[in-house]
């Protein structure tokens, strides 16, 4: 599968070594693509990480399993609560707590709203890659019009922190519904405006089919997930196949296409945006207004997680999503590890998706397969 | 690709006539959302107890003292200085806060000439956002810490009334690393502790099931450790910071729950029996707590230490004035056993004055120790108490720890509010007695331990409040005794005391009962001591003021214990023999570090 780096002479004068990253606007974070270019052809294409690497794996070693909840979430900038999640339900695990329905519930709510969040950063962001810089202008404003409502149901932005092992930090602010319905609604208008002005956008299509095509023999090998998988064709969905919090209460559909390019990724993640939306509006409707929002925890301050190991995954917005963690029984977590679907889409696949392509489509191949570069390092 | 693909994209001019996203930041104002987490802020309510420095992973708090901040107990006067070039404003601190005094405004944006601002204490700092009232608080739903204590299993009122067996049956293991578990390690206690024993140590060792280092903790400042984690006045747990929210840890009773499972024979193995003789002996007056504890550090130091004790058995007020049913005999044996095994002399059945002179004491030894407590019941100061039928609380509670009939009959009046009040209105209860306790003010004000107070009526006492005595006549039997006495109302002291009972002598009741017993309270007797000596010796209300180390005016005499402190519980005479053992040891030459 991996076919051995095309020996190029560089002496020759044909080639040109070019770095684009690891600061650069058509990266998605820091990290860097070292490319070997013919004309405006790519030859090779080797990545670079380790510009964002923080070490969280290590710091988690160190911290009490209540400190290590605010950290997470840096994880993957973008989107912090699958991370918030995914160690709140690994340390559930091992110690037994089970979180309230009413938490199961507003987790959901959470979750699919960062997802929608995110989406539209990354539909700005794919926009971009193209020129369409307007449809980033209204993502990124309507993506913050979710942050407000982050900000009033979790006291925070960005880093919500809110998703705490036991539960969730605090119940649903009053009109909270009214007021996410509202920012659906315009979320929705807006989706129907970009589907106008770049799904059906001569410019796009051009550049965007055919552009990084994975081909479905790829995928396993690769390890792809998450809408890159679904653009080629395979039926995959956690929150349908191995359902947590409320999946198997709501009514969703997962979205697929055939061709796996470019084009075919953005469609599947646009249709997910409706399909998000269609989500969190039964979530607004069956979240449940009463009830306990925390389960009955220890003493934080000295809480030993007994002793043993899990995995524990979700369907986050680029793909499985998952905290392994190994504990020992004192105060603090052994190991862990988490596992981002950058790691895997944004190295390997990168690498060879690239070939081939030129220099002025590696930004769009790059979003295309929406890469986060800080949840490769952790 | 179709003519559409060309023409749609144009939509976007649409958008040119719609009102623009742009907020016009910082021009106009946008507060944070009501939850925001921004600036810290802390109330009056906090008590300095650092669980907010303990939790906070960023290491972004210091607790720091503050200037001008008045003393206060139960309040450690530091106060958390934040460090906002660490803090990531997670709030973990607020979620913690052990009084909810901290908490976030959701204000968000500051600029200041000073670059030293981002260190700041909050609360006590003039900052601008002091006054607001929006930000991120703890919902109340929501605790990282347990607030509910782990109940101890007691023996139910119509049982524990029928006999003298212990009413508090003590935790079980995983009840008390329940319990312990609880705790913040916060160590606000130990300043309260009068004998400011290592509260959170030993209550760690708890948790971590390690009775032997336990042990050893709890001997550090306290050899009646099984004692005290029975009867304690448990002052630690009224400044507990659980308290705040919740109830107080049971130190107390997590004290008990490593002795309980050390046995005796246990004891020389963890806590050591190598006792070296220094050659010098000092003698100690009472084998009460105070005297006790003062022999137990004494012969640790290496002295050849003799106990001269009045009754046949040691334990002081310990043995002869709490019940058993608080206190099992076998129980305070295993603390004193163990003191007497490392060579401790106890003389028993030797009252100075009487049986040996204080001088003798003074010529024998190189020091003494006194501590003979308050054993002369108080005088109830009204008409008729010298009537055969009234009996003193104290006597009652030394016949029935003799195994003696303290004789009371069937209907029975206690007039008193503190613990030996309570201990002899329960003693009596047990004894088939109807009992009613008549009590000057009202209940909150009484002295007695709370769960005395709740216990006794739980076991049928019936408690009077605002019931002042006021004469005590024959009745027609001469097996009983009439008492007269008034309702009280409560008066606000105008000097700003605690309110004052007045008798209200127009509603004044009449009641005749088999016995009365007067437990007001009770004073010291020190006629032993020669008149001259006494010259040299500090007094106030009958009670010793000792110096520095406990020392008097009489350099080779120590005291301590009830005739030598106001609060007069065991845990302030064990320390007061603690503090005295350190003392004679300098006295006599020694390290001070000791």
């Amino acid at each position: 599968m991996f076919e051995p780096t095309p020996q190029v002479d560089l002496s020759s004068g044909k080639y040109l070594k070019l770095w684009q990253g690891p600061q650069h606007p058509g990266i998605t974070g820091n990290m860097a693509l070292e490319l070997t270019t013919m004309g405006d052809e790519i030859v090779d294409c080797k990545t670079h990480v380790g510009y964002l690497h923080r070490g969280f794996e290590k710091l988690m070693e160190r911290r009490t399993f209540i400190q290590n909840f605010p950290i997470v979430c840096r994880i993957a900038v973008p989107e912090p609560t699958f991370n918030e999640y995914l160690y709140a339900a690994v340390v559930e695990e091992l110690t037994g707590i089970e979180s309230p329905e009413r938490a199961e519930w507003i987790r959901t709510l959470n979750l699919e709203l960062m997802r929608l969040a995110s989406y539209l950063m990354w539909l700005g962001g794919i926009g971009a890659a193209f020129g369409q810089g307007t449809v980033y202008q209204w993502t990124v404003t309507h993506r913050d019009y979710i942050l407000d409502l982050f900000e009033e149901m979790t006291g925070a932005r960005v880093y919500h922190m809110y998703i705490v092992p036991g539960g969730v930090r605090g119940r649903l602010p009053e009109g909270f519904e009214e007021r996410c319905n509202d920012v659906l609604n315009r979320v929705e208008k807006l989706l129907f405006d970009v589907e106008k002005v770049l799904f059906n956008n001569f410019v796009f299509k051009k550049r965007t089919k055919g552009l990084g095509v994975i081909a479905p023999e790829m995928v396993d090998q690769y390890g792809i997930t998450g809408p890159n998988q679904r653009a080629a064709g395979f039926v995959r969905d956690l929150r349908r196949d191995a359902p947590y919090l409320v999946y198997d209460q709501l009514e969703f559909d997962v979205i697929t296409a055939t061709e796996s390019d470019a084009y075919a990724r953005s469609w599947v993640r646009y249709q997910e945006m409706h399909q998000g939306i269609r989500m969190l509006r039964q979530c607004l409707e069956r979240t449940p207004r009463e009830g306990p929002f925390q389960a009955r925890m220890p003493n934080v301050l000295h809480w030993e997680v007994p002793a043993g190991e899990t995995y524990v995954k979700a369907e986050c917005t680029r793909g499985e999503y998952g905290y392994y963690m190994v504990t020992d029984g004192s105060e603090y977590v052994r190991r862990v590890h988490v596992r981002g679907p950058s790691y895997t889409h944004a190295i390997a696949l990168m690498e060879k998706l690239a070939v081939g392509t030129n220099i002025a489509d590696t930004a769009g191949l790059m979003v295309s397969l929406h890469t986060y570069p800080p949840e490769i390092e952790r | 690709m179709s003519l559409k693909d060309l023409i749609s994209p144009f939509y976007v001019w649409q958008r040119a006539f719609e009102k623009p996203y742009t907020q016009k930041r910082p021009i106009e104002d946008r507060p944070g959302a009501p939850r925001y987490r921004g600036f810290h802020m802390n109330s009056e309510d906090c008590i300095g107890c650092g669980t907010c420095e303990s939790i906070c992973q960023n290491r972004a708090i210091d607790m720091v003292p503050v200037e001008g901040l008045e003393q206060r107990p139960g309040d450690s006067g530091l106060r958390p200085r934040f460090d906002y070039g660490r803090c990531c404003w997670c709030a973990l601190c607020v979620d913690i806060c052990t009084t909810r005094s901290l908490h976030l405004s959701n204000h968000y944006a500051w600029v200041t000439e000073d670059p030293d601002a981002f260190h700041f204490t909050a609360g006590t700092d003039p900052m601008p956002w002091n006054e607001n009232s929006l930000g991120y608080r703890r919902d109340d739903d929501y605790h990282l810490l347990v607030h509910d204590r782990i109940e101890m299993e007691m023996l139910g009122p119509d049982e524990s009334v029928r006999g003298f067996d212990e009413v508090m049956k003590g935790y079980t293991e995983e009840q008390a690393v329940l319990e312990a578990d609880r705790c913040v390690e916060c160590g606000i206690c130990v300043a309260t502790c009068p004998a400011h024993m290592s509260v959170p140590d030993y209550i760690r060792s708890v948790r971590k099931r390690d009775y032997e280092t336990g042990l050893r903790l709890l001997y550090e400042t306290n050899p009646f450790s099984s004692t005290c984690g029975r009867i304690c006045t448990h002052r630690c747990e009224t400044v507990c910071v659980m308290g705040y929210q919740g109830d107080p840890i049971a130190i107390r009773f997590l004290k008990r729950a490593i002795v309980d499972r050390v046995p005796a024979e246990r004891y020389r193995e963890i806590l050591g029996d190598d006792v070296s003789d220094n050659g010098r002996t000092v003698g100690v007056i009472g084998a009460g707590p105070g005297g006790m504890s003062a022999a137990y550090y004494l012969r640790r130091l290496g002295y050849g230490v003799t106990v001269y004790e009045a009754q046949a058995r040691a334990g002081g007020m310990l043995r002869y004035g709490v019940p058993s049913y608080r206190l099992p005999d076998d129980q305070l044996d295993k603390d004193i056993d163990y003191i007497r095994s490392l060579g401790v002399e106890v003389r028993f059945n030797t009252l100075v004055g009487r049986d040996v002179t204080f001088q003798s004491l003074l010529d024998t030894h190189d020091a003494v120790f006194l501590a003979v407590g308050l054993n002369q019941p108080s005088a109830l100061r009204i008409n008729g108490e010298e009537h055969p039928r009234v009996l003193s609380g104290l006597k009652v509670l030394d016949d029935v720890a003799n195994g003696l009939d303290p004789g009371i009959g069937r209907k029975v009046a206690v007039i008193g509010g503190g613990n030996v009040a309570m201990d002899a209105a329960r003693v009596s209860r047990r004894m088939g007695a109807e009992v009613t306790v008549l009590y000057r003010r009202r209940i909150e004000d009484m002295p007695a331990d709370p769960d005395e107070i709740h216990e006794s009526q739980a076991e049928g006492c019936t408690l009077v409040a605002q019931a002042i005595p006021v004469e005590i006549k024959p009745a027609a039997s001469e097996a009983q005794v009439t008492i007269v006495w008034g309702e009280a109302e409560m008066v606000a002291d105008d000097k700003g005391g605690r309110p004052r009972p007045v008798l209200q002598e127009d509603r004044m009741h009449e009641e005749t009962y088999d016995c009365v017993i007067a437990a007001i309270g009770q004073g010291g007797q020190i006629d032993f001591i020669p008149s001259d000596y006494r010259e040299q010796i500090e007094f106030k209300w009958n009670k010793f003021v000792p110096g520095d180390y406990q020392q008097t005016g009489l350099a080779k005499l120590f005291v301590g214990g009830d005739i030598a402190n106001s609060r007069a519980d065991a845990i302030s005479a064990i320390e007061d023999g603690h503090h005295a053992a350190r003392g004679i040891h300098r006295f006599l030459g020694g390290s001070a570090d000791a």
